[in-house]
């Protein structure tokens, strides 16, 4: 088990996803338990499905100067960036630690391989890409974090995390790591996934994908909604923010089982569930709030279900916010931990939105509506292929186990 | 900050001219040491598992194991970060050509191959091991950034840790923005502290960027033509009794490495 750490402070945070741009709008339909779903109306040939489309994007042109990054996953970093003065909240990090002191951290799935289908989809005559798309630093997976640090001007460590729905969890462990060496003072984190086709028919030859909103945790769920979504947040020592948020602790682990399904009785979800807990010097009853993963697939939903089941009392309110947002991918992990921190600082259970017939394997945990109540600790779960597992845990200022 | 010093237990290497690191080590004393089978073996994989794999999972499979053979540690112990900086090209290739022409006949098995994180999730079920494990990608600084953060996960939890960075090949018109002309792969077990099985002491520290050290041919043209290959300055490094060299952690960022031999 490891030993328990020193918390971070979370000195800023923000959210782009279905729900709006920044955090009023995703606040606004967390309180109204309004989703963010649509109609498929992404790509040429739309697949019968419901989507979480931000919307603008098409119009969100970069900076001249960062031109040269534009693309569809780009766009949707910057339009996050630019949201809840988060820019400004680096700008002073970096003024304060120096640019080579804050590492930039983000999580993707598929980054901007939009722009590479793109490519494909317009070939030269000759078989190339055309000429628009020789960009090479767009066809590659770190094309998202390389693009901010470049808008950012950031200079310290800085990573792609590619665990597909875990991806933007996991950058939280790696920042406290490299905070804990003193390798930096600061660090940037998130993570920004976008509709591309890869994902819709990817996900639609797994038949994973629901012709309907996904509805997690309800008997008659039938797969899941695929969003895009964008967000960051800004993680510094407590001693500089003692009035700030924190993260208090982190989990991971690997499953070990297969490539697209969930251990059956849900192990890797448990290791890094505990391994958070014990990081965080928790006891469960002390989790005020769970953002599950809850990504209304059959195997998910049953499996992460138990585990809350068996390891919570039923003080511990639990729901997925995948009917809010759809499943962002690689940027569940940023969209869903700034939902935990809102829970926090709002006092606001996000009822499970689309469960309205619940699958009996759900315990009293779970909120099926919103709830009002005072919540110091919530852990956020984000599980991805290859059996990848993270689990975060953040609490009010000044809370200590 | 004081220097990362961490312990290397174990190296794999593989390349169509380097069968391992002992291939390596002939090279550069002057030998030609046989190139290796068209398609690595990858023996860490269940024979099943072998023929479904994809080839870059077997690229990066093959190198993890020779390093944890060296190591001789338990391959479930390892918490795993494994780098690259285009993932499975051959898959990226396939998927956007069948998407712009034929979307609906998107193969299931190739989309979830396609996740950068194919390569760990294969090596954590082929060896049971529920440790935390990585995906990591940071285009020409793959390896550089993937030593850092395998470093960091080493002292600060004070476990071993399997590092693997591979990059395949890539097939026009996919190559012509990656600049892949041949496979690489490459993998470390780095160690907390010194053991019986400790190779070499390895102190990191970030540095401002300096151009990669410049490095005799043949090993020259392998990283120009694989990203993943720019770890050779550093495996140079280990091949020999002493030494230092630079790596990049990003563009913005170096990495200075002095290695010391453990007998």
């Amino acid at each position: 088990m490891p030993h328990v750490m020193t918390p971070l402070a979370v000195t800023a945070h923000t959210a782009t996803s279905a729900l709006g741009h920044g955090l009023d709008a995703q606040l606004d339909a967390l309180r109204g338990e309004r989703s963010g779903l649509r109609p498929n109306d992404f790509s040429s040939a739309p697949l019968t499905c419901w989507i979480g489309r931000v919307d603008g994007l098409e119009t969100a042109a970069l900076p001249a100067a960062l031109a040269s990054w534009d693309c569809r996953n780009n766009r949707l970093a910057w339009l996050g960036l630019n949201q809840d003065g988060f820019l400004d909240r680096v700008r002073a990090a970096r003024a304060r630690y120096g640019a080579g002191r804050v590492a930039l951290l983000l999580g993707t799935s598929t980054a901007s391989i939009g722009a590479t289908e793109e490519a494909y989809r317009r070939l030269d005559a000759d078989g190339g890409f055309p000429d628009d798309m020789l960009r090479p630093a767009i066809h590659a997976p770190h094309s998202l974090a390389a693009f901010v640090a470049a808008a950012l001007a950031l200079e310290g460590p800085c990573l792609t995390v590619s665990t597909a729905c875990s991806s933007s969890a996991k950058v939280f462990a790696s920042a406290e790591r490299m905070l804990r060496l003193g390798l930096i003072d600061a660090a940037v984190v998130g993570g920004v996934d976008t509709l591309c086709d890869s994902v819709l028919f990817g996900f639609n030859a797994l038949e994973l994908v629901s012709p309907e909103p996904c509805r997690p945790f309800d008997a008659a769920r039938n797969g899941i909604s695929i969003g895009e979504a964008a967000g960051f947040a800004l993680l510094e020592r407590i001693d500089t923010a003692p009035d700030a948020p924190r993260l208090l602790g982190y989990g991971e682990s690997s499953d070990a089982h297969h490539m697209s399904t969930p251990h059956p009785q849900g192990l890797g979800a448990e290791l890094a569930l505990n391994d958070a807990l014990a990081r965080a010097g928790l006891d469960p009853a002390q989790v005020g709030y769970i953002n599950l993963h809850g990504t209304a697939s059959q195997k998910n939903d049953e499996v992460e279900a138990a585990l809350v089941a068996r390891a919570f009392p039923a003080t511990t309110r639990a729901s997925s916010t995948k009917g809010f947002t759809g499943h962002t991918l690689g940027a569940a992990g940023i969209v869903e931990a700034t939902m935990a921190l809102q829970a926090i600082e709002h006092d606001l259970v996000p009822g499970n939105l689309g469960g309205d017939t619940p699958d009996p394997v759900c315990g009293a945990q779970f909120a099926w509506h919103n709830e009002q109540q005072r919540i110091d600790v919530a852990l956020s779960n984000s599980f991805g292929f290859g059996g990848n597992n993270a689990c975060l845990a953040f609490a009010r200022a000044g809370f200590v186990a | 900050m004081s220097d990362l010093r961490v312990y290397v237990e174990g190296i794999g290497l593989w390349s169509p001219q380097l069968a391992d690191f002992a291939a390596l080590r002939s090279l550069l004393a002057g030998q030609t040491p046989a190139p290796p089978p068209a398609r690595p073996t990858a023996a860490t994989l269940p024979p099943n598992e072998r023929r479904r794999a994809p080839a870059s999972v077997l690229l990066a499979i093959e190198a993890a194991g020779q390093a944890v053979a060296m190591s001789g540690r338990d391959a479930a112990t390892l918490a795993c970060v494994f780098a690259s900086s285009h993932g499975d090209q051959t898959i990226t290739d396939y998927m956007c050509a069948t998407l712009a022409h034929a979307p609906a006949e998107l193969s299931p098995i190739r989309f979830h191959n396609s996740v950068h994180n194919a390569a760990v999730g294969y090596w954590t079920i082929a060896t049971g091991c529920h440790a935390p494990s990585t995906a990591i990608a940071a285009q020409a600084a793959s390896f550089g950034a993937g030593l850092l953060e395998a470093a960091s996960q080493v002292l600060t939890e004070q476990r071993a840790v399997l590092l693997v960075c591979s990059d395949g090949a890539g097939s026009w018109p996919l190559a012509e923005v990656t600049d892949c002309d041949q496979p690489f792969a490459c993998a470390l077990v780095l160690a907390p502290a010194a053991g019986a099985a400790t190779l070499a002491r390895l102190d990191l520290q970030l540095a401002p960027p300096q151009p990669d050290d410049a490095l005799p041919e043949p090993l020259a043209g392998w990283c120009r033509g694989n990203p993943s290959a720019r770890s050779l300055a550093l495996l140079a490094v280990l091949a020999s009794n002493a030494g230092s060299c630079r790596l990049a952690a990003a563009p913005t960022l170096g990495l200075q490495i002095a290695m010391e031999k453990v007998a």
